[in-house]
């Protein structure tokens, strides 16, 4: 296990290497050398991860039957007696799997960056942020503790920040930069808090400690509570807050729309596959905590989750831009996850702790299809110079290969076998229906949108009118279009896994069977969408405005988003900005600074009062000398 | 002769060469090798206090010695540092250094400039090696006085009316301080034995807790309104915004942390019962500064008031840690002055560069200037991250120290007021994210502003100067949180 830790150590040093080499020097290199060194790191990241994970299943990970967690650390800074940061690493099923997932998709994403981001104008400081990209995100998988995640926590939402702003002349880029920031940065106060909480009353940071069920938290009685709960439901509650802030759960799921302003590889990569998932990671790292302490507020998460993935599917069916229709489709899948995690139990028999397995499932089988998905928009844009669907259509004939692994990510994602997609998301809806039908119904009625949605988008873009282009639209050379290949292989191969031998929530093996009462009408449903979608959109017809206008009300709510904007925006500049601000700022100006200046100008003017009695004038002395002397007479007298 | 005279004399020798040399330019390049060297004596400073350290590890004060100065009243020049005075001279001696640098461009008067500068100078590290009442004040005084010249002669906008405001709201200040002193002055001897000044002999005795109770807010209250404590921090924003780059670099970098450091080491050491007794109200008030401060700088549009609003939410929260009477929250307190120290002066030279290229500081003049100025956007970029508190930089770990050494006390009000001084970081990340997108990013907003040139070599020294320290701190905080904890000892004793 030993060569393990210190190879996941290195798989931290590099990224941060090249971030540092590429961001110093940067300016003195050309594009090829920025490029190749991004790549190269990111390559060798990726190699020493696939040895990380291989060896932690097949060899050092499992002790007798059980995946167990290794971890090593050093002290960074002390706080309290029992409180101090370790920075580390942590090895056990879910954070390999991660390894996996993030260096395959970052790599994919640096080779057809070079193609995407060709002579554009900071291409250093685009690979420069990707390399530091990939580092906190590394680091905040690795993490042994809830400590240094919550460091690079920030880390990797500095990163985004940076990489959504990257075209940062064009103010609607730095808008959704800040935006993104500030919306993740309010749910990260949560996180922050839940912290405190739940270190005061836990004694620890530790991982280890924090999901041993056997160890001493579990069995403490802490029954302090605050406004009627426990403290360690406020404690879970706060830190679900951060992190369905990163993973985009209503209602702080406003930034990830706006966050398509970024290059379209940086979607892939970010928004997509990695740091928006790192809200339901922080949910499994946590989750024999949830579990055991708190299982109501996992209920609570399985219904928000529910809420967002019907939410976001509803919206994602009335946008016209193709990425954010990936947006809302990504949103919508999270929260597919974090149902899962919500009506999962612990352990692993039978069906009870399916719901953890099929969460990270989907995750690892998500991660591929959608950043397929959108690399494959980004390599349509590519070729229209545009985002949006009006400008698209026909494009089957000028993109052979986008077209194909396109359709195979759009099968995928809509629950057709024997794509991967079918795979996980069968499972989360077998792991509801044991739970909760209504979360059920809920995710059933989700799944049947997702694909006429994805179908919708897929006919959009590929089929229907085709549009008089400018330039005839060309394929991408092979640095973009082998991405594109490699990430349709894996969409087809990766639900082939046997997931439930590696990854369950107590690191037993677990076994699963096919449950034809559930996956066949799912199958079916995801025809149904599809089928409906063919219709309405395979050639050009009237038939999708008709519907839209007989939707009326909700259509048109649904295509703004449900007013969600509008109402940040709303507190953001009105209340934050105007009233409480603005106040603050007129306060401080005119009644305590004027409370000042008004001291000054009271002792300025006394003194001007009071300044004749120091006249220097003799007569005037002596006139007030004899009027006191009489006055003290008077009063010595009478 | 003690090695830390040596921070009084270097200056006073500097002065002496700054008043005999003629050309501007000589005057510069002493400035900037004698700042130099008193940087370099403040890291050998460093080397021997450690060694010092490892040998005697029980002495609250090491490198004491006394000198005589008014028999009378038993007054002595009494010097001597602990881990904590020897982190603050390092910050001040890199102050000084980066702000000789930013000044190398001054034009007018320059002779006269810089020998107001080492005054104030001196007064800083002055107060810092002296551990008697009486010397503290006398340089504490020092300081003061060139404050009110460098500003109302060398200032910019409304300088006569900022200068005023300031002196005077500062001297309020050490009236009340002044009082203070008196009073621990005259409960000194435990009810025998001669009067002292010597704060290290003031902490064998007890000062009696009806005297506490009188003494401690108004020591606590003169070293609060240098430290920027609501409602006495508006001459912050005004005295800020009109005094010259240099001089709001070591205003706002050192000198208000004279008055969060006086705090502890008069007002709290001295006196812990008067802590115990006050620190209901100050928190209240301290952690109004560090809300207060930060939403009043979400709207300001000048970048001196920004900075001059986040410095009052930032020092706030120093004296709210302090008030938090552990050990944790004290040491957080003190990293948070260093860092602050450190991310301000770089905020108010970057502000000094731009301010002196596009000659407006109004951010809704400006636009797009990471494209003509990427050296000075870039380190922007990095001090404004710093600031709302990203790992890695010092802002971060000073914050979180404070936030769970503040977490520890049990009961709901300290958990409250935490909590709500936690959520600053919001508003910081708001503001700071508001002056990046509208003045570095979007469209350029002035065409004249295309011509403009970005940093030159001086200024690029000081700037790299402050990142480096603002990023060691970030990145290994384990060794300026071991200093500060170690002395802190003392002081957590008494309490």
């Amino acid at each position: 296990m030993e060569p393990y830790i210190l190879i996941a150590l290195f798989i931290l040093i590099i990224p941060i290497f090249s971030f540092l080499l590429l961001g110093l020097l940067g300016s003195k290199m050309s594009h090829k050398t920025a490029g190749l060194i991004g790549t190269t790191g990111l390559f060798i990241v990726a190699l020493l991860s696939y040895i990380t994970a291989f060896h932690y299943f097949f060899s050092f990970g499992k002790v007798g039957e059980t995946y167990e967690k290794f971890s090593a650390s050093f002290q960074w800074l002390h706080l309290t007696d029992h409180l101090h940061i370790d920075l580390g690493v942590l090895l056990d099923p879910i954070s390999s799997m991660m390894l996996v997932v993030i260096s395959t998709v970052s790599l994919m994403v640096h080779i057809y960056s070079l193609g995407y981001m060709h002579g554009e104008k900071g291409f250093q400081r685009y690979y420069a942020f990707l390399s530091l990209f990939s580092f906190s995100m590394l680091g905040l998988v690795l993490a042994p503790n809830i400590f240094q995640m919550y460091i690079f926590w920030e880390l990797v939402g500095v990163s985004s920040y940076l990489l959504i702003g990257f075209y940062y002349t064009k103010p609607s880029a730095v808008a959704a930069s800040k935006k993104a920031f500030i919306v993740t940065r309010f749910a990260d106060l949560g996180f922050l808090v839940g912290i405190l909480i739940l270190s005061y009353f836990t004694k620890t940071f530790d991982f280890n400690e924090l999901t041993n069920v056997h160890g001493s938290i579990f069995h403490s009685h802490i029954t302090t509570t605050f406004m009627g709960f426990s403290v360690f439901s406020w404690a879970t509650l706060l830190i679900f807050m951060g992190g369905a802030g990163k993973s985009a759960m209503l209602p702080l799921h406003i930034w990830l729309p706006d966050a398509m302003e970024g290059p379209t590889p940086v979607s892939a990569l970010i928004h997509a596959a990695t740091m928006v998932v790192a809200g339901v990671y922080l949910v499994a790292r946590l989750f024999p905590f949830y579990y055991f302490m708190t299982p109501h507020v996992l209920t609570v998460i399985a219904y928000i989750g529910a809420a967002t993935s019907l939410f976001a599917a509803v919206v994602a069916c009335t946008q016209t831009d193709i990425k954010r229709v990936l947006a809302f489709s990504t949103i919508s899948q999270i929260a597919y996850m974090m149902v899962a995690l919500g009506v999962s139990r612990y352990g692993a028999d039978g069906e009870a702790g399916l719901g953890f397995m099929a969460s990270m499932f989907h995750l690892f089988t998500h991660a591929f299809f959608k950043a397929l998905l959108f690399l494959g928009a980004g390599a349509v844009i590519h070729a229209v110079h545009s985002n949006d669907m009006s400008d698209m259509g026909g494009l089957r004939k000028y993109l052979p290969i986008t077209h194909i692994t396109f359709l195979i990510a759009c099968l995928s994602i809509a629950g057709i076998p024997p794509f991967s997609g079918f795979f996980s998301k069968d499972e989360i809806l077998v792991a509801a229906f044991h739970k909760d039908i209504v979360l059920f119904a809920c995710q059933y009625l989700v799944a049947g949108l997702t694909a006429f949605y994805m179908f919708r988008l897929y006919y959009n873009i590929f089929w229907g009118k085709e549009n008089h282009y400018h330039h005839t639209p060309e394929e991408a050379g092979l640095n973009m279009t082998g991405p594109l290949m490699f990430l349709a292989l894996l969409t087809v191969v990766t639900g082939f896994i046997p997931f439930a031998r590696f990854v369950t929530s107590d690191g037993l093996k677990m076994e699963t069977e096919m449950v034809w009462i559930v996956a066949i009408p799912s199958v079916l449903v995801g025809v149904l969408g599809i089928v409906i979608a063919t219709i309405m959109y395979k050639k050009p017809t009237t038939i999708s405005d008709k519907v839209a206008t007989s939707m009326g009300g909700l259509y048109k709510a649904a295509s703004h988003k449900f007013y969600f904007d509008e109402l940040y925006m709303f507190v953001t500049k009105k209340i934050i900005f105007g009233l409480i601000s603005g106040s603050i700022a007129w306060f401080d100006r005119h009644v305590v600074d004027g409370f000042m200046n008004f001291q000054a100008y009271w002792s300025n003017g006394l003194s001007s009062k009071i300044k004749g009695l120091q006249s220097g004038r003799l007569q005037q002395y002596a006139w007030v000398f004899a009027a006191s002397v009489f006055v003290i007479a008077a009063l010595v007298i009478f | 002769m003690n090695f830390l005279y040596l921070f009084v004399i270097l200056p006073l020798l500097m002065m002496c060469g700054v008043a005999v040399l003629k050309q501007a330019k000589q005057v510069k390049i002493l400035m900037l090798v004698g700042s130099g060297i008193i940087l370099l004596t403040s890291f050998v400073l460093l080397y021997l206090f450690l060694q010092a350290r490892a040998i005697d590890s029980v002495s609250p004060m090491l490198f004491r010695s006394d000198l005589m100065w008014y028999s009378a009243f038993n007054i002595k020049f009494s010097v001597g540092v602990d881990g904590i005075s020897v982190l603050m001279i390092i910050l001040s001696s890199i102050i000084v250094f980066t702000g000789s640098f930013i000044s190398y461009s001054m034009q007018e008067q320059v002779k006269e400039y810089f020998l107001w500068f080492l005054m104030l100078a001196i007064g800083v590290f002055g107060f810092f090696i002296t551990i008697d009442l009486f010397s503290m004040f006398f340089f504490y005084e020092i300081a003061l006085i060139p404050m009110y010249l460098l500003i109302g002669l060398w200032g910019t906008g409304r300088k006569e009316y900022s200068a005023m405001k300031l002196t005077l709201m500062l001297m309020g200040g050490s009236a009340f301080l002044l009082l203070g002193i008196l009073g621990i002055y005259f409960n000194s001897n435990g009810g025998n034995g001669n009067l002292t000044m010597n704060i290290l002999e003031i902490a064998k005795t007890h000062i009696p807790v009806e005297a506490q109770n009188i003494f401690f807010p108004l020591t606590f209250l003169g070293f609060g309104v240098l430290g920027a404590l609501f409602p006495f921090h508006t001459w912050s924003p005004d005295g800020h915004a009109s005094a010259p780059t240099a001089v709001s670099m070591l205003h706002a970098g050192v000198l208000m942390k004279l008055g969060g450091y006086g705090c502890f080491r008069v007002a709290i050491y001295l006196m812990p019962e008067g802590a115990e007794t006050y620190k209901i109200l100050f928190l209240v008030l301290t952690g109004i500064s560090v809300v207060y401060g930060a939403f009043g700088a979400v709207v300001q549009k000048d970048l001196k008031y920004i900075n001059a609003y986040s410095s009052v939410s930032h020092c706030g929260l120093v004296l709210f840690a302090l008030l938090m009477l552990n050990k944790t929250a004290m040491t957080g307190a003190v990293m948070q002055m260093l860092s602050h120290g450190l991310m301000t002066a770089l905020f108010f030279a970057l502000i000094g560069m731009i301010y002196g290229r596009t000659h407006t500081r109004l951010i809704t003049e400006m636009g797009g200037l990471m494209k003509i100025m990427p050296f000075i956007s870039v380190c922007w970029v990095i001090a404004g991250m710093a600031s709302l508190g990203l790992p890695g930089l010092s802002g971060f770990v000073s914050e979180m120290t404070i936030f769970v050494g503040s977490f520890q006390h049990p009961d709901i009000f300290h958990r409250v007021i935490t909590i709500l001084a936690c959520s600053s970081i919001v508003i910081t990340a708001v503001y700071i994210l508001r002056v990046v997108g509208k003045i570095l990013l979007g469209p350029v907003f002035d065409e004249h502003h295309l011509a403009l040139t970005d940093a030159t070599w001086y200024e690029k020294i000081a700037s790299v100067t402050l990142i480096i320290s603002i990023a060691f701190i970030g990145m290994a905080p384990f060794i300026s949180s071991n200093i500060i904890s170690d002395s802190l000892t003392s002081i957590i004793s008494r309490l």
